[in-house]
Order: C-alpha cells, then sequence, then structure tokens
C-alpha cells in the first residue's frame, strides 16, 4: 500500500531545482524517500547528508536542536544501504531522516525535557515510539528544542534558549514542539514528532506551516514519553505534508502493552483515504473555534469550509459553546496531573542536586534551582487543585466539564462527520511578546485543547498564508478513531490551499506537494 | 507524652479498649505490582530494578494480573465484595518513594466488606482490602539508626513496586488477645490462599493499630491514635495495651486524646507521636491517569473461589461437628477442646483427627492425642500413616493399652513408623486385665491405710494419690480409667 501511494506521489519530480539525484531526496517527502531508497534509486547516505546539510546551513540561526546524533545516523544509513544493496527488505520509513521532541527517550542520548533538572540524564531505554521509527528505517537526525516539560506555546520557555521560526526569525515557532516543527518546516527532516498536550503539535505546525497531528488519545503509546500530563498527553507527527504523516502515524500507532492506556487495536490504514475527496461528507464549522481569532485566521477557515463545500461537502455551522470551558479546564487538570508527574525530579537519584540541610530542603533548593517559573507555575496551580478542601471545587469541577465536552462533541458528530475550526488565534507572534503575559500565552492553545480534554483527533493543516504573509493553518477535528476521515478531510484541504506565499521561506512545496498526493487518491479511489 | 501521667497497667478497672488493625501483606507473586521486576526479599540491594519501578521519567506502570487474581482470592476468603475498582495517586515526598507518590487504590477499593471468624466464634468485621505498591527501604546511617544523627542515608528499591493488599479491620477487637488471634488467623488465611508467605519478621506481614478506648457501657468509640511500627505479634500486644493505658492515663488526668499517628519503640515500650492530625499530610490523591480501571470478569471470580481451600474457621466447624456426633451437647468452643481444635487446625492437622474419627476413632480421644502429643513434632504428625493412628485410638479406647502406653506407642509411630499392635507387642505393652488392676489396688490399700480409710470415708481429692500409687506399681500398665473404676466399685462395697 505504501509502494503505490510512494509511486504515484510523482515528488521526486520537483527536486529538479537542486539538480542530481542527490537533492531529490529533500523534497521528495516522507513518502518519496522511502520508496526511492527501498527500490535502490537513491542511497540513505546521501537523503541524510543532503539533510544534515540544511541542518548545518540553518541551525545556527534557527536553533531547533537540544542535541545531534548524526554519527550513528550515518552508520545507519550505510547499513541500510548495504541491506537494500543485498537485496534484503527494508522498512516503510527506509532512510527517512527524523527529528524527536527531546521529552522522547532514546538510550545514549540526554533526555533534557528541555529543563536544567534533567541536566545530564540519558534514559537506558527506548521509547516506544523510537524504537518503531528506528524498525522502519527511519534515520534519526537529533532531538529538538521544545518548551520546559511540553509547557508552552512559543519554545522560549526552554532552559536551553529559544527555537526561531523558519519563515521569520523574529518570531517564534509554537510550541510547546517548535524545535520539531521548525526543523520539518526548514527542510531538516521530513518528518519529526512532538507531543500535545493542550496543541502542542498543532499549534506550532500552523505557526511553521507544516502539517502537525495530535491522535485519538490511546492510539499511540506514551511509553518512553516524559510525562507533563496524562491523560492528555499524545504523541504524533509534524510533516511537510498530510501523506508523510499519514505514513508516520501508520508507523508509531497501535497497542503496545507498556502503556495501559495505549488502545489493544493495530495502527489505522490511512493510505486509501488520502485524496479520496470530500464528496457527501457533513462538515461542521464550529463558531466556538473561530471566535475571537485574528481577521487572517478567521478569513482562512471561511475559504476552507467554501472550498470544502465546491468539492461537494455539506457544509453547515454548528455551535458547540462548551468549548468555551475548555481552557479553565485544561490549566486545572494539566497542572494537576503535571504537579504529581514531576514530582519525581527531587535530586536524590538523577538529574540536578542542589544539596541541603537535610532531604527536604535537598528537595526544595534541587527544584527551586532546576525549573523554571513557567513549570513552578504550573506545579503550584496543579498542587493547590489538588489540594484537601479545593478538590472538588477545581479537581473535580474540571473532570465534569471534560465529561460534559465529550458529550457536546459526541453531540455534534451526530450531526457531522468531521469539524472544521481555526488552529490557533493568531499566526506566529514576535519573540518576547507574550513571555510576560502568561495569560494571552495560554489563550494560543484555546482552540485545540478541546481535542486533548475529549480524546479525539485532530489535525492542522496549512492553508495559505495570512496579510502578514506568515502561515496559517485550519484545523480538522474526527471523533475518537476517526483517522480515516479526518486525514480524508486533511488531504483534501491541502489539495485546495491556496499556493506560494510563504511556501519560499519555509523551503517547502507543500503545496504541489499535496497536488501530487490528491491525484495519487483520485487515481487509485 | 505528658511525663506527669503515670501510665497504669492494662486492663484498668472500668475501662473498654477498641482497636481495628491495618494489615499490610507483600502478595507472593513472582513479580512486582507494575513492573516485570522479581518480587524477592534479601537480595542484593537495587538489583531488583528497571525504569518502571525506578520511576524513570518516561516511564510507565503495567498491572500485574496475578497481584489481582491474589487480591481476589482474598476477598472470597473474607466474604468481600470483589468488585471494580481503581488506582490513584497518594501524593508525598520521600527518597524511598521514586516517583514520590505511591500508586494506592482510594474510594474504590478492589474488595469491600466481609469478615473473619476467631477460633473462640467471634466475628471481626472487615472494612475493605485494597492493592497498592510498597516503597523501598531507607536505612539510616551513623547515629543509632534513626533519621536524626545520622550522617547519610541509603535507599534499596528492591522492594519498591512489590504489591502490597491493605487488609483494613472493623474496630471490633476488644483486647490485646483478640487483636493477636485476629493477626494469627488473617495470616493463616492469607497462607491458605496462596496469597503471601505470612513471614512477619521479614516484613510480609506489618501491622498498623487503631486503638481507642472508652467507659465500660459507652456506646460512642473514643478519639483514636495510629499506632505504627509493630513488627511482631508480640509488639502488636504489648502496643495495643501500652496505647490504651496512655489513653486511660491521659483521660483520667482531666485530658483530651489528640488523634493523632503514633510510633511504637519496642525497646522503650511506649508510643511516642509521629504527627497530629493537623501536621498530617496532604495527599492529594487524585485517580492514577497511567492505568485503567480494573473490573473482575466473572471467569476471574470462578478461579478466585477454585483457589481458596477449606479456611481455617471451617477447619474448626468441621472439627466441632466430629466432636459433638453422637452427642446431644452443644460443642464447647471455649475451654479445652476449643483450644485443642485450634491447636490442631492451626498446626495442620485437622486432616489428621478426621481421618482417623472416619476409621472409627473416637473423636475427642483422636483430638486430644494430637493436640496434645502429635502436635508437639508437627512434620512428623503430618506424615503419621492415618490408619496406624487410628488402630492405636481404637486399641486404646478398647482398653488394650492405657493412656501411658497409648503415648509411647504414638511416639514410637512418630518416629518410625509402623503398626500399633506390633510396636505394642514388641515393647510388652498391654493394658492390665481387670483381675490384675484390683490386685494392685489392693497392694496399694495395704500399703497406704490411711488415705485408703480417707478414701472410704468419701474423701475425693486422695483419689489423685492413690491412682498414682497404683500406676507406678504396674509400671504404667494400668490404665489411669480402669483404675479409678476399681477404686469406687471399692467404695461403693464399703
Ligand atoms: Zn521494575
Amino acid at each position: 500500500m505504501a509502494d503505490e501511494r510512494a509511486g504515484t506521489s510523482g515528488a521526486v519530480g520537483p527536486g529538479g531545482t537542486d539538480g542530481g539525484t542527490g537533492a531529490a531526496g529533500l523534497h521528495a517527502g516522507a513518502v518519496g524517500i522511502a520508496q526511492a531508497v527501498r527500490r535502490g534509486e537513491l542511497r540513505a547516505q546521501d537523503v541524510l547528508e543532503e539533510h544534515l546539510a540544511v541542518v548545518e546551513a540553518r541551525e545556527p540561526a534557527l536553533h531547533c536542536f537540544l542535541a545531534l546524533d548524526v554519527e550513528r545516523a550515518r552508520a545507519s544509513a550505510a547499513a541500510l544501504d548495504e541491506a537494500v544493496a543485498r537485496g534484503e527488505a527494508v522498512g516503510a520509513l527506509a532512510g527517512v531522516p527524523v527529528v524527536l521532541k527531546d521529552n522522547l527517550c532514546v538510550p545514549g542520548l540526554p533526555a533534557t525535557c528541555g529543563s536544567r533538572i534533567l541536566e545530564g540524564w540519558v534514559p537506558p531505554y527506548e521509547a516506544t515510539v523510537a524504537a518503531r521509527l528506528r524498525k522502519a528505517g527511519a534515520l534519526l537526525v537529533g532531538k529538538t528544542n521544545l518548551d520546559e516539560f511540553a509547557m508552552g506555546s512559543s519554545t522560549e520557555h526552554s532552559a536551553f534558549g529559544a527555537t526561531a521560526n523558519p519563515h521569520d526569525p523574529e518570531r517564534v515557532p509554537g510550541g510547546s514542539s517548535g524545535g520539531s516543527a521548525a526543523a520539518v518546516a526548514a527542510g531538516m527532516a521530513p518528518i519529526g514528532l512532538g507531543s500535545d498536550t493542550g496543541g502542542s503539535i498543532r499549534q506550532p505546525a500552523a505557526l511553521c506551516g507544516v502539517v502537525g497531528v495530535k491522535p485519538t488519545y490511546g492510539l499511540v503509546s506514551r511509553y518512553g514519553l516524559i510525562a507533563f500530563a496524562s491523560s492528555l498527553d499524545q504523541i504524533g507527527p509534524l510533516t511537510a505534508t498530510v501523506a508523510d504523516a499519514a505514513l508516520a502515524l501508520e508507523v508509531i500507532a497501535g497497542a503496545d502493552p507498556a502503556d495501559s492506556t495505549c488502545l489493544d487495536r493495530p495502527a489505522p490504514v490511512l493510505g486509501p483515504v488520502l485524496g479520496r475527496g470530500v464528496e457527501g461528507l457533513r462538515v461542521g464549522v464550529v463558531g466556538d473555534l473561530v471566535e475571537g481569532a485574528d481577521r487572517e485566521v478567521a478569513a482562512a477557515v471561511a475559504a476552507a469550509a467554501d472550498r470544502l463545500a465546491g468539492a461537494g461537502a455539506k457544509v453547515d455551522e454548528v455551535a458547540i459553546p462548551a468549548c468555551r470551558y475548555g481552557l479553565p479546564a485544561y490549566y486545572l487538570l494539566a497542572p494537576a496531573e503535571a504537579s504529581s508527574n514531576l514530582a519525581r525530579y527531587d535530586g536524590v537519584r538523577y538529574g540536578l542536586r542542589v544539596e541541603g540541610e537535610d532531604v527536604a530542603a535537598m528537595n526544595a533548593a534541587t527544584r527551586a534551582a532546576g525549573f523554571g517559573r513557567e513549570v513552578r507555575r504550573r506545579i503550584m496551580l496543579g498542587t493547590f487543585a489538588l489540594s484537601a478542601g479545593y478538590y472538588d471545587a477545581y479537581y473535580g469541577q474540571a473532570q465534569r466539564v471534560r465529561t460534559l465536552m465529550i458529550q457536546a462533541f459526541a453531540d455534534a458528530y451526530q450531526r457531522f462527520d468531521v469539524l472544521l475550526g481555526a488552529t490557533t488565534p493568531g499566526v506566529a507572534f514576535h519573540q518576547g511578546e507574550k513571555l510576560a503575559d502568561p495569560l494571552s500565552m495560554y489563550l494560543s492553545d484555546v482552540f485545540t485543547v478541546p481535542s486533548n480534554l475529549t480524546g479525539q483527533p485532530a489535525l492542522s493543516v496549512p492553508f495559505g498564508t495570512g496579510e502578514s504573509g506568515l502561515p496559517v493553518g485550519v484545523q480538522v477535528l474526527a471523533p475518537a478513531l476517526g483517522e480515516e476521515v479526518l486525514f480524508q478531510v486533511g488531504s483534501s484541504l491541502e489539495a485546495m490551499a491556496p499556493r506560494g506565499g510563504a511556501d519560499g521561506a519555509a523551503g517547502q512545496g507543500t503545496g504541489q506537494e499535496a497536488g501530487g498526493a490528491a491525484g495519487q487518491g483520485t487515481g487509485g479511489r | 507524652m505528658s511525663a506527669a501521667v503515670t501510665v497504669p497497667v492494662w486492663p484498668v478497672e472500668g475501662w473498654e479498649l477498641v482497636a481495628g488493625l491495618e494489615v499490610h501483606t507483600e502478595l507472593s507473586t513472582a513479580t512486582k505490582l507494575f513492573c516485570g521486576c522479581r518480587n524477592a526479599f534479601g537480595d542484593v540491594p537495587n538489583t531488583n530494578t528497571c525504569p518502571v519501578c525506578l520511576g524513570l521519567p518516561g516511564s510507565l506502570p503495567v498491572l500485574n494480573a496475578e497481584a489481582v487474581e491474589l487480591a481476589a482470592r482474598v476477598g472470597v476468603a473474607l466474604g468481600s465484595d470483589v468488585r471494580r475498582s481503581l488506582f490513584h495517586r497518594k501524593n508525598y515526598f520521600y527518597p524511598d518513594m521514586p516517583k514520590n507518590y505511591q500508586v494506592s487504590q482510594y474510594d474504590e477499593p478492589i474488595c469491600v466488606g466481609g469478615s473473619l471468624e476467631l477460633p473462640d466464634g467471634v466475628r471481626i468485621g472487615i472494612v475493605r482490602a485494597h492493592l497498592e505498591e510498597d516503597t523501598g527501604k531507607t536505612t539510616h546511617v551513623g547515629g543509632d539508626g534513626r533519621i536524626h544523627g545520622a550522617s547519610h542515608s541509603l535507599v534499596d528499591y528492591n522492594r519498591a513496586g512489590v504489591p502490597l493488599l491493605e487488609i483494613v479491620s472493623e474496630p471490633d477487637l476488644r483486647s490485646a488477645e483478640q487483636a493477636r488471634a485476629y493477626v494469627a488467623e488473617l495470616r493463616a488465611i492469607l497462607v491458605a490462599v496462596g496469597a503471601s508467605d505470612g513471614r512477619m519478621e521479614e516484613g510480609s506481614l506489618r501491622v498498623d493499630a487503631n486503638v481507642s478506648v472508652r467507659r465500660v457501657g459507652d456506646a460512642t468509640l473514643g478519639t483514636r491514635c495510629e499506632v505504627k511500627n509493630l513488627n511482631s505479634l508480640r509488639s502488636l500486644g504489648r502496643a495495643v495495651e501500652h496505647e490504651a493505658a496512655r489513653q486511660v492515663a491521659v483521660l483520667l488526668a482531666g485530658g483530651t486524646v489528640a488523634q493523632e499517628t503514633r510510633h511504637w519503640r519496642e525497646d522503650e515500650g511506649r508510643t511516642v507521636a509521629m504527627r497530629s492530625k493537623e501536621e498530617a499530610f496532604d495527599y492529594r490523591y487524585f485517580p492514577e491517569p497511567d492505568l485503567v480501571p480494573v473490573a473482575p470478569d466473572a471467569a476471574l471470580l470462578e478461579r478466585a473461589r477454585a483457589a481458596v481451600p477449606m479456611l481455617p474457621a471451617a477447619r474448626r466447624a468441621r472439627l466441632f461437628g466430629l466432636l459433638s456426633r453422637g452427642g446431644d451437647q452443644d460443642p464447647a468452643r471455649a475451654g479445652a477442646p476449643g483450644a485443642q481444635v485450634a491447636a490442631v487446625v492451626a498446626s495442620d492437622l485437622d486432616q489428621l483427627v478426621a481421618g482417623a474419627v472416619e476409621r472409627g476413632a473416637e473423636p475427642a480421644l483422636a483430638l486430644a492425642r494430637v493436640a496434645n502429643e502429635a502436635a508437639a513434632e508437627p512434620d512428623a504428625a503430618r506424615r503419621l500413616d492415618v490408619e496406624a493412628f487410628a488402630h492405636l485410638c481404637r486399641m486404646e479406647a478398647a482398653g488394650e493399652l492405657s493412656a501411658t502406653q497409648a503415648k509411647t506407642v504414638l511416639g514410637v509411630l512418630l518416629a518410625e513408623g509402623g503398626d500399633p499392635a506390633e510396636i505394642a507387642a514388641a515393647r510388652g505393652l498391654a493394658a492390665l486385665p481387670a483381675g490384675a488392676v484390683e490386685e494392685f489396688v489392693r497392694s496399694v490399700a495395704a500399703a497406704h491405710p490411711e488415705e485408703w480409710g480417707r478414701w472410704l470415708a468419701g474423701e475425693e481429692k486422695v483419689a489423685g494419690f492413690l491412682v498414682g500409687r497404683v500406676m507406678r506399681e504396674s509400671g504404667g500398665r494400668a490404665d489411669g480409667k480402669a483404675v479409678r473404676a476399681v477404686l469406687d466399685a471399692a467404695r461403693s462395697r464399703a
């Protein structure tokens, strides 16, 4: 199936701009690279070197990475090429460079979570998603920057410096998976993995002009993901194209006995739905997921709705007022879980230790020195929300809101196959613009948190650029385990997105590739 | 504790002790509660560890199905409702707890309700039993082993994540003896169902006691204190009595008992305050988001029921049933037979008694021989051939062997085995014929005319002396009952 998809994507073609087969990899996307490597048309080592050259050229200005793993990636690429030469079967992501958010564990590489408190800690074990990528033949280039413990929407809360937006280095890439989003947007790797607790994949994807997917809660194993808020965290891909996101998700999803919350079901098969079109699909435009957005964002959502209708979808408006309680509920539940998840960083066993008079003093000094302001703020919020006498009014109430939202979305899905809204209220903001105002930073997640609270999947796909020339994303939401229809609509939106604009800045021709993918899907229908 | 108050010795006239126990038992699973590490005592420190039980970032727990099975068995054995349960996180900082929270069942435990019957027939209510993970073990180095004055501390995480079942009783216990009996009985049940090895000295069984006192006749409960660090049945009994006495002393001095957690100091024989209700931790319980609810299905419950053998209370009831068979008396649960029954079941020898009775032994005699003689060598007794033992009982009941002779033969059976008739014959053991007993009685009467006269005059207590003389003269061959019969006959003729 992947073969068929790759074969008709035609994405290798545009690579001609750089001349020679070597440069083809840069523009082929994951689907094209894997297919060409498997056929022996491209060497994994060449693909890797091309991407490493981009890293070398752009990393100093962007600061996407917290660690590079070049030598191991080169060794893996060489081994892969030898395997292909011997005629051995290689995986679905053969030769595809990937980057991982630095809250995912890989043996031999530090896992910092963007925090001082984990300084020096090297995980002795491998995250399930990292193992699955490796076994599929992907080449791990490095670990990417993030807001400390994934708490933030700009990647400015990293203890190791901010990441810049490839479209405008003065602006943030979004967060917390800003390093992966920027790396993919800059062409350093076709696939990045992020984690999405309240929008941390979709929001930076929108701000960087790439595709970002938060899968259904439980579809992807969290084993090896350093927890922020366990009941909301979900790993997902950031990619240049919807087809690449589909391929990445097929590889990383599926049952895992190491994660009790991981659903006991196989990975979805998404290839056949790409480019299937939207004829007859019922699309609900959620006013509550656009309200308050900047004009350029609202215009993109309206344009997306129009084009879907033009392609035969039955588009209607829908109100889900419960959405307005999403952010307050999220900012009780996520910090509550975080306050417990982050309790283990106490200086006793690993990471930073600041000595004290006794154990309690050592704990306190270590945590005060090791955690940044935003993390400390959320630990205090969460501790308070769980405290005796307040539990019911805060944590309990937030859980009831969550139940209410699940019901409200279930009602909407009685009438609609998918829902449409904005991913973010605005385009990429300036570095430092919201740092002093946590509440305005928190508002960046207002359209994305509902899907985390309900556990349902959502995807952000670039839909042209705004007045500023910066990318705008639109968000597609689907019912739980509705990944097929989610990607079906996502790939159509990708195909119908306005062309030009920021493509050059990002170094990616998403519109062209999307067109190719759509054409393939239509042909296969 | 106020030094001005003199603590009396329990029991204190007019006061009643009320106690409920929390028993933590380590479940004898092969692996830990949430990971695949070995669940073993005494291994080299920090060798049975992995990312999960060390709480390394990014690791996740996976519930051990065997622990759920064992908890369900205990629930079935205690007559609890075994139901859908949920894990919570209990948050507090302590270095021997790798995640700084303990995963424990909170308001939805796996077992709810039930009861346990003590050997004397008293029923103690069970509130609940819930699963939780154990902590690591901290050793304070330097000083006197307590945290104050220690130069540093060492933590062994081998125990971290070992499955615990915490069984909470109702405040139904009224004495130290009852508290000890409750723990002994619970321990026997846990061992019987294969849930625990019951080794208190290795920490497999740990007990906290909630103790309060009240005036005899009061219906309301007094303020309770939780007493921790009870590492043996002896400590438990001493601590419960001392704590009750302390509370009475406080009340008699006009004070009030403060609700607090107290630590038992075995060496000093007293409890000391650890923390008061006001200082109690706010554990900030909330549902553990890394685990899903555990709902025991019908198949699991069926397996649990099948795995629960006949329990001590039922085994005792069976013996009482044997004892009362053929008689119209209620089996006496207190007193000598009750103690014998409890002892026989506790040493796992009730099958021997029941088997002998089936083969024609007199129940009271078989019970007495097992409780008083065989139980002294329980291992040998469990290997004893039931038919041989039953035969021995029949010989004694038929008057072929005196009690003394029967005990001798039983000793040989325990040591070497064999046929009781052959053993008796080989050692020349045979009860005297009736005529011979009369001969010995006459001879003793002649040798001790004064005592004989007092007997004939009706003095009852001299019987023991006369029987003893006859036994000595006959070299133990005379049967005590037969001698007594001859004495009675002589007196009735006089
Ligand atoms: Zn372990």
